[in-house]
């Protein structure tokens, strides 16, 4: 693979990595390391290991922000509760 | 107090760095065209008719350490139950029926089947293409969960007894240790892959045990990643504190 293009991804993970920690709100970084788990499957993809990118992109876009898409539910959930009983 | 603890981090830290930065001065440079290992890892899979190398390295010639990363998530997911059951002060809250926009029910429903297929595909032909066991047993496992996407928790409930996956999960360990076990009684050592035919080159029955291994690993990790999200799904849906505890 040319050069170019690995700079290219090696840029747009840095890119993603950075509007995860930038973003503020659990629910919404989840989402952005979802798309942020493509992008390294794209980068382990043009590095020529298919599949080690096939584990990023079943675990890392999917896997990981559900479980804590889930965390937050249930937090926030706790916290409505809590709210209510005072 | 915290002064020290601030100092001890950082002599720790300041080592850590000095020893990989030590360490990456001395590996190859990127892109380079002599690979050692890499051309030792082919020879010995096309020895053995693997055509996937990756699959040759984690079920034959590193089947040891496949086995280590299993038991790891194995007891991960375990370790999860046991900490995410339903605790004495908790009761379980029936979830109501969601109303789900027809697109995202459309989407869901229509991706459910396609994405299952291409997990069980990934498994199955994990010895010839990227791919394997694993990410296969990922892909099939959340895809099963789109019908929560679609329809509502109660579907999701009704398609996946939880009970036989986590028998599935457990035996599929097992599996996995008897397949091992086989060799050392035919006299040869723990996991080597000396059993079976190695057939022919680039069919779906070529590699010996990779084949069987690779299946094991895609049934634990299947079952593995389902009871997992059961259990995160349980407290996150189901589950409630009672009041006043």
């Amino acid at each position: 693979m040319s050069d170019a293009l690995i700079a290219v991804t090696l840029l747009l993970v840095a890119a993603c990595a950075t509007a995860a920690v930038a973003q503020r709100d659990p629910a919404r970084q989840a989402l952005v390391l979802s798309v942020q788990g493509v992008m390294l499957a794209v980068l382990f993809t043009v590095l020529q290991a298919p599949d080690v990118g096939l584990s990023q992109l079943a675990v890392g876009s999917a896997l990981t922000p559900l479980l804590i898409m889930l965390c937050v539910r249930k937090t926030r959930r706790r916290g409505r509760r809590e709210e209510d009983a005072k | 107090m915290n002064r020290l603890r601030l100092w001890l981090l950082a002599v720790g830290g300041a080592g850590l760095a000095a020893l990989l930065v030590a360490a990456c001065l001395d590996l190859p440079g990127f892109g380079g065209t002599r690979h050692p290992y890499g051309d030792r890892a082919v020879r010995a899979s096309l020895a053995r008719h693997t055509a996937n190398t990756v699959s040759s390295v984690n079920f034959d010639q590193r089947a040891y350490d496949t086995l280590g990363e299993m038991s790891i998530l194995f007891a991960a997911v375990l370790g999860c139950v046991v900490l995410l059951r339903q605790a004495r002060d908790e009761r379980r809250a029936r979830p109501e029926p969601a109303e789900v926009a027809r697109p995202v029910r459309r989407y869901a429903l229509l991706t459910l089947p396609v994405a299952l297929v291409t997990g069980l595909y990934v498994i199955a032909h994990g010895q010839l293409s990227p791919g394997g066991g694993f990410q296969g047993g990922v892909v099939a496992a959340t895809a099963l969960h789109l019908l929560y996407l679609g329809a509502d928790y109660r579907a999701l409930e009704r398609v996946r007894p939880l009970g036989v996956y986590e028998t599935t999960d457990a035996l599929a360990v097992c599996a996995y240790l008897v397949l091992g076990l086989a060799s050392v009684l035919a006299g040869t050592a723990f996991l080597a892959n000396t059993l079976l035919p190695y057939g022919t080159f680039n069919t779906l029955s070529s590699g010996g045990a990779v084949p069987l291994l690779n299946a094991a690993i895609g049934m634990e990790v299947a079952a593995a990643v389902v009871v997992l999200l059961a259990h995160f799904l349980d407290q996150a849906v189901e589950i409630e504190e009672t009041h006043g505890s």
